[in-house]
């Protein structure tokens, strides 16, 4: 466990994905099996274990730790984890001065028993088990324990970053790792042997691999000079869940079909619908969405289809799942991978047509002759060709068309063209200092809308942001938090929000959804602070209102009387720069 | 008769008024007692001062020849008399020349420790707990989260980098006076041997160090070209890790030692790459180690985090107090956009 805690300290402060390469690889190196394959599956993601709760880990703290030392602590350092791993008491230090002799502390766990115990251990063991671990180990040991435990192991290292580092242990091609590893599973001695040189290739005897997805770059105003509208395909760009179908038969005949993520995970389960419409052999790239009579839906209605766990009846006649597709890789066997985008699409389209199936079609080319068209087109896309299905646009893709099917982002090829934000003018309520690098700021607001109270206008919360300003706006805003101070409760401070007296902030979204963890109800989607309005008057800010009526629209279920008579702007909402 | 006849806070520092002298006064006066050169300790244009030989010395080296009147060494263990008042130093553990002053009078004793720490240092005398009635305890690193560990594993984290990253420099902020010198010695305990590179503002304080410690073949920074850099470790002051000045050196790793690398947002803040938990005060383990070994009954408390070590007091049956003493140390947790570095590396230590 030390030295799995010594990377993931380290892994935690590297900013250079090239530095934390090296860093993995010296691990993966450096570590035996299975040690090193858990530690592999814990960056992965393939662990799978009931996460200890918060709560869990403060009962354990607040037996061993004064209130008021922990109360002070916790708020210093801002997390639960540190705050715990940093002040666990040390046991050798307890029994030294208490005169009956406590329990020694264990040697230090390894990796590979922490995660086979937590596979098996029964949930009123868990605290017991949790203690003596964290006695054994030391600060930054008890931190990276505390992490895996409760699932939040972030170290910005990607899935691929790891396979990858697995990969140069033998200076294999990563995406040759990436195919491979779906034959794999925990702690991976077969996978390390594989990239070592130890054995020959495993056998794929997976009819329906995963392929690396290609990606795009977002296009920056200056790329289009350079870009010859005529080089290019033009397709919407779907506010749904990027997938992987992939049908194909198995060496018995039996017609096999899989749903992956863009990462590559199968999701299959979740969407036996759509799985059951891949009656191909070939591997389609495409958008998954929800189209419920004839009109494809916004990403707020998906939301309600993914959020559930269980997959009912009920669930899939009102959120029935479609697949638009843009890309076919594979074709009964066929790479097409190699072959221009052009000429992808062209098999594509036949393959499609073939198909005939409701739940599959294609997804359109948008006609342009030249960027200015295109940029009318992403500006307002019901007129463009997207027609009814225009609430599910969240842009333009543009895409080479003499482009090789490329694993990963390669440069020059595709692109994506966002529609621009929505945004509302809200008012800042309560400030928190933030996490991280902005422990000492007060760097998390909550802002709120107005709406009709039952003593006249009040605003009432709408959602958080806590970031989208430079570090010079950050240094004003806590100015102001600072000066406007009007109550505290532990680290979260009021502020002044009056009619005339406050702090307008325009905030920046990319749709709404249904919450009900809100007291509005509604939960926006990536908010951001994209300007502050220190000129507007509290009083001038929008209204909860308006967020209600797009949210109406997007689901196409007016419920709470908003009428379809309405102005198009109160209905659709404002977007940035419009 | 009350302690607080004997030495009060004043707004310029302690003050003892039976015999006319105050503690690390912040500004101008008559009559000075310095624990330590730290320049939030030591200030120049007083009257007399009173301190070690070693941290005359670093003032000297620090402020200028001129830096007081009239200055009187005393050693460790040695008393001086100050009217019907009698003083005495004894090592604080904290940098070279460190002291905690005993002040004696009136049938009290009074220890104000000025910065220390408990923790081992080759390159200072070590911690002597001195019996007293009132212990006046900085609380710098004063939460139980703080906790510095082994300095000598945090060296083998720097040294095992360097060895993973050769063709990289590893820059360590640390400051001038103390951290520097010791992390040298630190590094050189390890078995490095190979040059170690310092930045200007680094030099003299080294080299006062160097007469005194073996540190090993030293190098200044500025002459060295970047093919020599790679692979080097290199000291700067904290403020100089983000400077142009780090630009001489190839891809560097940015290290900083210091009781505050414990906490990660604090490492963050700062853009570390690497921080090393190497501090020059005590952890909490050690101020709560240190404040029992004295017998001491009260308890005052500056700068730092006073709350939590008050409270903690007030649960081992201490009568504890805040002193609310302001100009020393070096956090506020303001809103300091950014790196500037200007408090912590201008008067500060860590
Ligand atoms: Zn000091
Ligand atoms: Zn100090």
């Amino acid at each position: 466990m030390n030295r799995f805690a010594g990377l993931l300290d380290r892994l935690a402060y590297e900013h250079g994905r090239n530095a934390k390469l090296r860093l993995l690889t010296a691990y993966f190196r450096a570590t035996p099996d299975p040690e090193r394959g858990y530690a592999l599956a814990a960056l992965t993601g393939a662990l799978s274990f009931p996460h200890a709760k918060p709560g869990v880990i403060r009962a354990l703290i607040s037996e061993r730790t004064d209130p008021v030392l922990f109360a002070l602590s916790y708020d210093y350092v801002g997390d639960l984890s540190e705050t715990v791993a940093l002040m666990w008491p040390d046991p050798k230090r307890s029994a030294a001065e208490s005169a009956e002799s406590h329990d020694r502390p264990g040697t230090s766990p390894s990796l590979t028993e922490v995660v086979t115990r937590l596979a098996t251990l029964g949930k009123s063991e868990l605290p017991g088990q949790l203690a003596r671990w964290l006695d054994a180990l030391d600060e930054t040991g008890r931190w990276a324990l505390l992490k895996l435990v409760t699932g939040a192991l972030r170290v910005g290292v990607s899935a691929r970053l790891a396979k990858t580092a697995v990969a140069a242990l033998g200076d294999k091609d990563p995406d040759e790792i990436e195919i491979l590893w779906p034959s794999f599973s925990p702690p991976y001695a077969d996978l390390f042997a594989y990239a070592e040189g130890r054995i020959e290739k495993p056998l794929i005897t997976d009819p329906v691999p995963f392929r690396p997805p290609m990606l795009s770059h977002a296009i920056e105003d200056g790329d289009f000079a350079k870009l010859d509208p005529a080089d290019f395909l033009a397709e919407w760009k779907w506010d749904g869940i990027r997938v992987q179908a992939v049908a194909g038969q198995r060496a018995g005949g039996e017609h096999v079909a899989r749903l992956y993520s863009r990462t590559g995970e199968d999701i299959s389960p979740a969407f036996p619908d759509l799985v059951e419409a891949l009656g191909f052999d070939g591997a389609l790239d495409g958008e998954l969405l929800i189209r419920r009579e004839q009109r494809v839906q916004s990403f707020a209605v998906l939301q309600q289809r993914l959020n559930r766990k269980t997959v009912s009846a009920k669930l899939l006649a009102e959120f029935p799942a479609h697949l638009r597709v843009y890309d076919l890789l594979v074709e009964a066997g066929e790479d097409l991978r190699e072959q221009p985008l052009s000429v992808r699409r062209g098999r594509l389209e036949a393959l499609v047509a073939r198909l005939a199936s409701p739940h599959i079609d294609l997804s359109p080319s948008i006609g342009f002759a030249d960027w200015e068209t295109l940029a009318a087109a992403r500006a307002n896309p019901a007129a463009a060709g997207a027609g009814i299905d225009a609430d599910a646009v969240e842009g333009v893709m543009i895409k080479r068309l003499n482009a090789l099917y490329l694993p990963g982002r390669p440069k020059g090829l595709w692109w994506k063209w966002k529609r621009d934000p929505f945004v509302v003018d809200a008012v800042l309520m309560y400030a928190q200092r933030g996490h991280g690098k902005r422990s000492s700021y007060y760097s998390d607001y909550t802002f709120g809308l107005w709406t009709k109270g039952e003593a006249g206008d009040e605003l009432v919360p709408v959602g958080k942001a806590y970031f989208g300003f430079t570090d010079a706006e950050l240094g004003e805003i806590d100015r102001f938090v600072r000066r406007n101070t009007t109550g505290r409760f532990g680290p979260v401070r009021e502020v002044v929000h009056e009619d005339e007296r406050g702090l307008v902030f325009e905030v920046a979204f990319e749709g709404l959804q249904r919450s009900t963890r809100h007291r509005s109800g509604i939960a926006m989607r990536f908010p951001r602070i994209s300007r502050l309005r220190f000129d507007k008057p509290p009083r001038e800010a929008d209204r909860l209102e308006l967020l209600r009526r797009m949210l109406d629209a997007a689901e196409g279920t007016p419920s709470s009387g908003a009428s379809a008579g309405a102005p198009a702007i109160a209905r659709t909402g404002r977007r940035k720069g419009a | 008769m009350r302690p607080e006849e004997l030495l009060a806070p004043s707004p310029v520092g302690l003050y003892c008024p039976a015999a006319g002298f105050h503690i690390d006064p912040l500004s101008a006066v008559d009559k000075a007692l310095i624990t330590h050169a730290h320049s939030d300790h030591a200030r120049a244009g007083h009257g007399h001062v009173l301190a070690t030989r070693e941290t005359l010395d670093i003032m000297r080296l620090r402020l200028g020849d001129d830096f007081a009147g009239a200055t009187q060494p005393v050693a460790y263990g040695e008393t001086a008399r100050l009217g019907d008042v009698t003083v005495s130093f004894h090592p604080a553990g904290h940098v070279l020349g460190s002291a905690q002053i005993l002040i004696e009078g009136r049938g009290q004793r009074i220890v104000a420790a000025g910065d220390f720490k408990d923790q081992a240092d080759p390159t200072c005398a070590p911690f002597v707990p001195v019996a007293c009635d009132v212990f006046i305890s900085e609380a710098t690193f004063a939460l139980p989260v703080f906790r510095h560990g082994d300095p000598a594993a945090e060296i083998q984290k720097l040294l095992r980098s360097a060895a993973l990253f050769p063709e990289r420099a590893h820059l360590v902020g640390a400051y001038a006076l103390g951290k520097a010198q010791r992390l040298i010695a630190l590094l050189r305990a390890a078995g490095y041997d190979r040059p170690i590179y310092l930045h200007g503002a680094l030099e003299s304080m080294t080299g006062y160090y160097a007469q005194r410690f073996n540190l090993g073949a030293l190098r200044p920074a500025r002459e060295a070209g970047k093919a020599e850099l790679a692979g080097a470790i290199a000291l700067c002051p904290p403020a100089a890790l983000k400077d142009l000045w780090a630009r001489r050196f190839p891809d560097p790793v940015t290290c900083f030692a210091s009781g505050w690398m414990r906490v990660r947002a604090r490492a963050r803040q700062r853009g570390v790459e690497l921080p090393l938990v190497i501090s020059d005060h005590c952890d909490w383990d050690g101020l709560t180690r240190v404040i029992p070994a004295t017998g001491a009954a009260e308890i005052w408390v500056t700068h730092g985090a006073e709350e939590a070590l008050v409270h903690w007091c007030g649960t081992q049956g201490l009568r504890a107090r805040p002193l609310h003493l302001v100009g020393y140390g070096e956090e506020e947790d303001g809103p300091v956009p950014d790196t500037g570095d200007s408090v912590q590396a201008k008067n500060g230590s860590a």
